[in-house]
């Protein structure tokens, strides 16, 4: 794919589209909160991939990883901008700057729990999927998968482990610059 | 079944991910020194890996013995207290219980958990279950600590959890991280992306960094509906994939239909894509149950849903369809000018022209998923206006030829003029009105005539979806509801004849 992205075959942007386009939007969607916000990280994001598609190292992990990365970062660094310039706007009556750090870092790990939702193991999340919003006890939800309900205790168990570590991540400390987006412009850069 | 397996192998795929080094290697936090103990202690085994799990077939740590059902032995207030069994189990007599070893890792876990009985028996031997009011062990309640945070025990279990909570440190910073987990479990939202986004966001890349390799004008609406439809599928559940379809279509002066469901209507799609497919020297989608000798659309389905009702073939499913017209349109943007006039036969002697075959398989595309959208209740949008005029502009070309078989087939009047191919002629005038429309000239007397405004003799005024639902066949032509002016017998020709390019 990126080698193809790299020839500028616009066939290889439509199909990246395609399979990462709900992931980039819903990420950003979770941390902006507004589907036009959503709509504009997606063009950024596609963008940027578009224009350098080098900047994306196979080695450092997979292409979805990367992509949910970015989108991450863009969003995390526009609802930053967002925020200082509303209290540029309100100037005595703006948040603290604590206040907008905790919403950053609430938004910034609801968007990675979702990340970390659709990226577990399909069994860890059809076990949760059934516990949390069907409702059913691990009793039930054992027999739904046609598991023990040892193995149903331990998916449960497993799956909000990996899921707590949203909690525990902390890509973009506010004091950074290079946690802006990679390297100059990038998605940064509105037509 | 494949949990720990998927995720083993997930890991070095993902190394951002916060999730990994915690979770390779157990279940149990590092931080939690009940957790460390695990591999160690039978009777805590963190992971519950009893048979038929798979989770006797993790590779990271030493293949445990699967710890005993039976209460008896897990009764004591701390795993510390239990004997350590797995310690002493490979100084036993090693025979025995090297052989099942390698077994673990086995799928057969059925007959594995009685291989190890023997030497776990001594322990086991003549224990009872345990008396009633005991409280579970301690690897039992942190096992349940998941299904606790989730609501979802018993109300004893629960209890039992929350009594233990209280005496025990690990499982209480567990119990409150998982708790608070829960918190970030959100519905799924629904992701249907506004389908114009796409060309949005596409049209943004390219104009930033101009494609080397395009998409040929003419496929974009083929590749816009396709993406677009795609977007409906990964949003339905297995059970849609089985609701009833109704397709419909008009033939033989009258309204036909079939009906399927949306996995034969994705079968149908992609055998007809198939006709567009070998044409461009690709493979054929339905491989040996492809008919023998060239075939129309009518017959490759038919032959598609045959493979499939006898178990010759799977039903169709989303991603060969969706690599098919992935590489459909991949292949058309290599080939570039070169394929645009390649002719893709359809059966019965007709022709299209690739360009048109992808415009008319983008129209098909559109309407076979709005029947699957009407059929499972999701709302589904029209192609973009340029769009759509390629397709109307499509239909309005197709009908001097549809004209011309109507005659041919007795079922309207022969020409009341002879006309010199290349000259105008009698005409009627199409105006699609709405998203997408515009002006036509339909020539009437032969397809070799010109169309000019100057001999219109009618002229017809619809809607462009009205238009497209008549050619589609989901209207009867008596019933579109459609300005006329002019001559009566000429419009109703016109209006059967696009209803005539309806098919299956």
């Amino acid at each position: 794919m990126q080698q193809r992205l790299a020839r500028g075959e616009a066939a290889a942007l439509g199909e990246l589209y395609d399979r990462f386009a709900s992931l980039v939007h819903s990420l950003a969607r979770r941390v902006l909160g507004s589907e036009t916000a959503a709509d504009r990280i997606t063009r950024e994001v596609f963008g940027y991939i578009w224009e350098n598609p080098d900047s994306y190292d196979p080695k450092q992990g997979s292409l979805r990883s990367w992509v949910a990365q970015l989108a991450h970062r863009q969003s995390v660094h526009r609802l930053r901008q967002a925020g200082a310039a509303s209290a540029r706007d309100r100037g005595e009556d703006a948040p603290e700057p604590a206040e907008l750090e905790r919403q950053i870092r609430a938004a910034s790990t609801a968007a990675r729990a979702d990340y970390i939702v659709t990226s577990m193991p399909a069994p860890l999340r059809a076990a949760l999927e059934l516990a949390y919003f069907q409702r059913r006890d691990y009793r039930q939800t054992a027999a739904d998968l046609g598991v023990t309900e040892d193995e149903a205790r331990r998916r449960l168990r497993l799956g909000l482990q990996l899921l707590s570590t949203a909690h525990n991540h902390q890509a973009l400390p506010p004091a950074r610059p290079a946690e802006s987006p990679p390297s100059g412009p990038g998605p940064g850069r509105q037509p | 079944m494949n949990g720990p397996e998927e995720w083993d192998r997930r890991d070095p795929d993902d190394p951002h991910d916060p999730a990994a080094p915690n979770d390779r290697r157990d279940a149990d936090d590092p931080h939690d020194p009940a957790a460390r103990r695990a591999p160690k202690d039978p009777h805590d085994p963190g992971v519950p890996h009893g048979p038929g799990t798979g989770g006797a077939s993790r590779s990271g740590g030493p293949p445990r013995i699967p710890s005993p059902r039976t209460a008896a032995e897990d009764d004591g207030p701390l795993p510390d207290a239990t004997p350590p069994a797995a310690e002493p189990s490979p100084s036993e007599p090693p025979t025995p219980e090297s052989e099942p070893e390698p077994e673990p890792s086995e799928p057969e876990a059925k007959p594995e958990p009685s291989a190890p009985e023997p030497a776990t028996a001594p322990a086991n031997a003549g224990s009872t279950p345990a008396p009633a009011p005991a409280p579970p062990p301690h690897r039992v309640l942190k096992s349940l600590l998941g299904a606790w945070a989730l609501a979802a025990c018993s109300a004893e279990e629960t209890a039992a959890v929350e009594d233990h909570l209280t005496d025990c440190a690990p499982c209480a910073d567990e119990a409150l991280r998982l708790r608070d987990a829960v918190g970030l479990l959100h519905p799924a939202d629904p992701l249907d992306l506004d389908p114009l986004l796409r060309s949005r966001v596409l049209e943004g890349c390219l104009g930033r960094r101009p494609a080397r390799i395009p998409v040929p004008e003419w496929a974009a609406p083929y590749d816009a509906e396709t993406a677009k439809l795609d977007a409906l599928l990964s949003d339905m559940g297995e059970a849609e994939w089985q609701a009833p379809v109704r397709l419909r279509w008009f033939e033989d002066e009258r309204a036909a239909e079939r009906r399927t469901t949306v996995a034969g209507v994705i079968g149908h799609l992609m055998a007809v894509d198939g006709l567009v497919a070998t044409a461009l020297g690709l493979g054929d989608p339905l491989g040996a149950a492809a008919p023998h000798g060239p075939a129309g659309p009518d017959d490759r389905t038919e032959a598609c849903w045959q493979a499939i009702a006898d178990g010759r073939a799977p039903h169709a499913t989303r991603m060969p369809w969706r690599d098919q017209s992935h590489t459909l349109i991949r292949t058309v943007s290599f080939a570039g000018h070169g394929v645009t006039e390649l002719a893709v036969p359809y059966g019965g002697g007709a022709r299209l022209p690739l360009r048109d075959a992808f415009l008319d398989r983008a129209f098909e595309f559109w309407v076979h998923a709005g029947d699957i959208a009407e059929a499972v209740d999701y709302p589904y949008e029209a192609p973009a206006a340029g769009h759509l005029h390629l397709m109307v502009d499509l239909a309005a070309r197709l009908l001097p030829r549809a004209l011309a078989s109507r005659r041919r087939a007795g079922l309207a009047p022969p020409p009341q003029h002879l006309v010199e191919a290349g000259a105008p002629g009698r005409t009627l005038h199409l105006e699609v009105e709405g998203c997408g429309g515009g002006h036509w000239y339909i020539p009437l007397d032969s397809p070799g005539a010109v169309g000019t405004p100057d001999r219109t003799v009618a002229h017809i005024a619809l809607d462009s979806m009205e238009f497209c639902q008549l050619a589609a066949g989901h209207v009867p032509p008596e019933e579109t509801a459609a300005g006329q002016h002019g001559e009566p017998e000429a419009i109703r020709d016109v209006l059967f004849a696009t209803a005539s390019l309806s098919r299956l």
